[in-house]
């Protein structure tokens, strides 16, 4: 389960040591932003040695590596590939066809390490306004493809509007990339909450990112990470609820009934997955019925 | 063999990280260590240095290493860039 993934600067060793035990379902090693053109060729190595030699404790393993239009993003895969990380997070996809360049290299390269194809799965980080509108041929672009992620650091910037902390102008795009998600039956990530000491903030806009459809959410910051969990961590009404409509469901198919209903509500197919996603999800946490006998 | 051919270095003086520098040598590993941890892992961070250096294939090169506690991974990944800046290869 990926409910929070947090970013890592690639280059700093200390982060690197102490990221398996902040929490995070995924760490986000950067080899992008976080990094200095300078210190490319040091973070690349010490990622790739990170991955290789160090225990992360069950942490999913994401690397942001730098983007297709640098100079950088092939040899950061050639690094990085026989590492076997989960994902490739790539930054400024703003095209299928950003996807295809990369998916392309990354085929290649796994061919010549022996990998099975699609071994190393790609969340294209969606952070220009050309991306936004591109989103569902993002997704769609490559089975390859294993998730959305919405930047909106560097989105607000291209949209030629403030970042605020209510988000109001970024409502569009989350809303354009979930539903783009989805539709290429992908998952859909949010972007982090950028004010580290407000508390109450990073609740509201992980809550506003869950009502909409996001998986999960990413952070900047190791206090963000248990706020996160919680909020997209179904929670016991949830599971219990969810358990009743199975239940209901499975005393209807004994009792031979075609209509069911629970709590004076009907329940259909879209109520019935919901309820599965979140006996899933309780499973994964260990907050499943099972787990409890 | 790789040949250094000029000083170079890597990785900071912060926590958990380790610096090393590497010059040209005429014969020879020249390795001196200062470390916080020296009494308790100083072997281990030399074995360490010295077994990347073979992987690397240098022979000969004279070094620095200021460690700072770091694991054995990023000590290997410190002297590898070191290397490969030593070389002129990055």
């Amino acid at each position: 389960m990926r409910r929070s993934m947090l970013f890592l600067p690639g280059n700093t060793p200390n982060m690197l040591v102490n990221g398996p035990y902040l929490g995070a379902d995924a760490l986000i090693l950067d080899l992008e932003d976080a990094v200095a053109p300078s210190e490319k060729d040091a973070a690349r190595l010490l990622v790739r040695s990170a991955i290789r030699d160090m225990d992360f404790r069950g942490c999913e393993i994401i690397v942001r590596i730098n983007s297709i239009d640098t100079s950088f993003w092939q040899a950061d895969i050639d690094a990085i590939l026989p590492q076997r990380p989960d994902l490739i997070l790539l930054p400024k996809s703003g095209s299928a066809q950003d996807i295809l360049t990369a998916d392309e290299y990354i085929t290649r390269t796994e061919e010549r390490l022996g990998m099975a194809p699609n071994t190393v799965r790609l969340m294209p980080l969606i952070e220009t306004a050309l991306g936004v509108e591109n989103a569902f041929a993002i997704a769609s672009a490559s089975p390859r493809v294993a998730a959305l992620f919405l930047g909106a650091e560097d989105l607000t910037a291209d949209l030629r509007c403030q970042r605020t902390k209510e988000g109001r102008e970024i409502e569009y795009a989350r809303t354009r990339l979930v539903t783009a998600a989805r539709a290429a039956g992908v998952d859909v990530y949010d972007t982090p909450f950028t004010d580290v000491n407000d508390d109450a903030g990073i609740r509201t806009d992980a809550a506003c990112a869950k009502a909409l459809g996001f998986t999960g959410k990413a952070s900047i910051s190791p206090r963000h990470v248990e706020v996160i969990n919680q909020v997209f961590s179904p929670t016991m009404k949830e599971i219990d609820y969810a358990y009743e409509v199975m239940d209901a469901i499975r005393l209807a198919k004994e009792q031979g009934r075609g209509a069911i209903a629970l709590r004076g509500k009907m329940i259909d197919a879209p109520i019935v997955n919901r309820a599965q996603q979140t006996i899933a999800a309780a499973r994964e946490l260990g907050l499943g019925r099972e787990d409890a006998q | 063999m790789a040949e250094i051919v000029r000083l170079a270095s890597a990785g900071t003086l912060e926590s958990s990280d380790v610096y090393v520098e590497i010059e040209p040598w005429d014969e020879g590993i020249e390795l001196q260590l200062e470390s916080v941890v020296k009494g308790q892992f100083g072997g281990a961070i030399e074995s360490a240095v010295r077994a990347t250096l073979a992987e690397c294939g240098v022979e000969r090169a004279r070094l620095t290493v200021s460690d700072r506690g770091a694991l054995e991974c990023v000590i290997r990944a410190r002297v590898e860039t070191a290397v490969l800046r030593g070389r002129g290869e990055s």
